[in-house]
């Protein structure tokens, strides 16, 4: 458990330096979220200076348009700030005390069932963003959940959030959401079943190399 | 009301944590800050482009691509459109209340709401770095298709 502290990993303290040292390697090459840290801020943040510039400049040319985006630009940055926060924290501490064995007991390969509506119920707990999702779904696979509960997790967060249902029930009818909730449950599992066997092998090959997992199959 | 709940979770869980262990609490902040960040980039860019295209198309422009006599093309178009659009629920409920009073279809907005939420274009580079091309592009084509399934089945239903 200190092992874990020292180096403020989420890897489990079993782990080899080489392995260590592999992992860093991967996520370099492919651009996941430690070899981003490394790359100069400018690189990074180039994109979206570029695309502001570009914005500002469109803005000067048409200023109603310009207001406009702006406008709606700043509302969801303002979101963003205001839901995030609590997601983030709630990440960390997952990631800080939740080990690898709980986490694949409960959600990964072999978990069955209970795997599958975890999955379904701590997607749907959520509140924000799907994008905000994706570094939870990183999280998990890191430690051991299978890829298609984690797809599960996904789907849930980005359809079955609770309070959405509960804002969708109000402004588009009861019948409206409850249909769509059914559809959903079915429809979810679906998908990330279909998209599991449809990656077949290699494509899960493909993801563990992000992670450097145990083989997945 | 939600985010209240989730800032009280947060809190409680942070003093919690802090209390158990000082170091892994700092440790569980520094990953709350990493995972933000590493994110931080496309997201921005994201909004900027989201913010524009919401400028460009507003909802007058929609509410005359998704009416009711749309029909099957209206359905697809909607689709399309849900896939490349990314707004939160609190304002793509009330715009979709809004549109079926001026008189677009169920099967249409059916198959907004569900593309708009399960299918991501402009969240393909963050959900890459996640599961990787295959997965993310075969996750995104299923959800698609499924959308046009509860399209139908909802136009069916409640038409």
């Amino acid at each position: 458990m200190n092992e874990q502290v020292k180096d403020f990993s989420d890897k489990t303290a079993a782990k080899t330096p080489e392995q260590q040292a592999q992992q860093n390697n991967t996520a370099g090459k492919i651009g996941g979220q430690q070899g981003n840290q490394k790359k100069p801020f400018l690189k990074r943040y180039g994109a979206f200076f570029l695309l502001l510039a570009a914005g500002v400049v469109a803005g000067m040319v048409l200023p109603e348009l310009g207001k406009t985006a702006l406008d709606n630009t700043l509302g969801s940055f303002k979101e963003m700030l205001s839901v995030l926060p609590p997601i983030f924290i709630l990440l960390g501490l997952l990631d800080v005390w939740v080990d690898r064995a709980t986490m694949m007991k409960y959600t990964g390969k072999g978990s069955g069932f209970k795997g599958v509506l975890i999955a379904f119920l701590l997607g749907s707990a959520a509140a924000g963003p799907l994008y905000a999702a994706f570094p939870f779904a990183v999280v998990m696979l890191k430690k051991g959940s299978s890829l298609m509960n984690v797809l599960i997790f996904i789907g849930a967060w980005s359809t079955t959030k609770i309070p959405l249902l509960a804002f969708e029930a109000s402004s588009m009818g009861l019948k409206f959401t409850m249909v769509r909730l059914a559809l959903s449950i079915v429809g979810i599992p679906l998908i990330a079943f279909l998209t599991e066997k449809a990656l077949g092998q290699s494509g899960l090959e493909e993801i563990n190399t992000l992670y450097d997992a145990e083989p997945m199959k | 009301m939600f985010t209240y709940i989730l800032y009280a979770l947060a809190i409680i869980g942070l003093a919690i944590s802090f209390f158990k262990d000082r170091q892994k609490t700092k440790a569980a902040l520094m990953k709350a800050w990493r995972s933000f960040e590493s994110i931080l980039p496309q997201v921005l860019v994201i909004f900027l482009i989201i913010g524009f295209a919401i400028a460009i198309f507003p909802p007058e422009t929609i509410r005359k691509l998704l009416g009711a006599e749309s029909g099957v093309l209206g359905v697809i178009a909607a689709a399309l459109l849900g896939s490349v659009t990314l707004m939160p629920g609190f304002v793509a409920f009330p715009l979709a209340a809004a549109l079926l009073k001026s008189g677009a279809g169920y099967m249409q907005l059916a198959a907004f709401v569900s593309t708009l939420m399960m299918v991501g274009v402009v969240t393909i580079p963050i959900e890459r770095k996640t599961f990787g091309m295959r997965a993310t592009l075969t996750r995104n084509i299923a959800a698609f298709f499924y959308s046009l399934v509860v399209a139908v089945v909802m136009g069916v239903v409640l038409g």
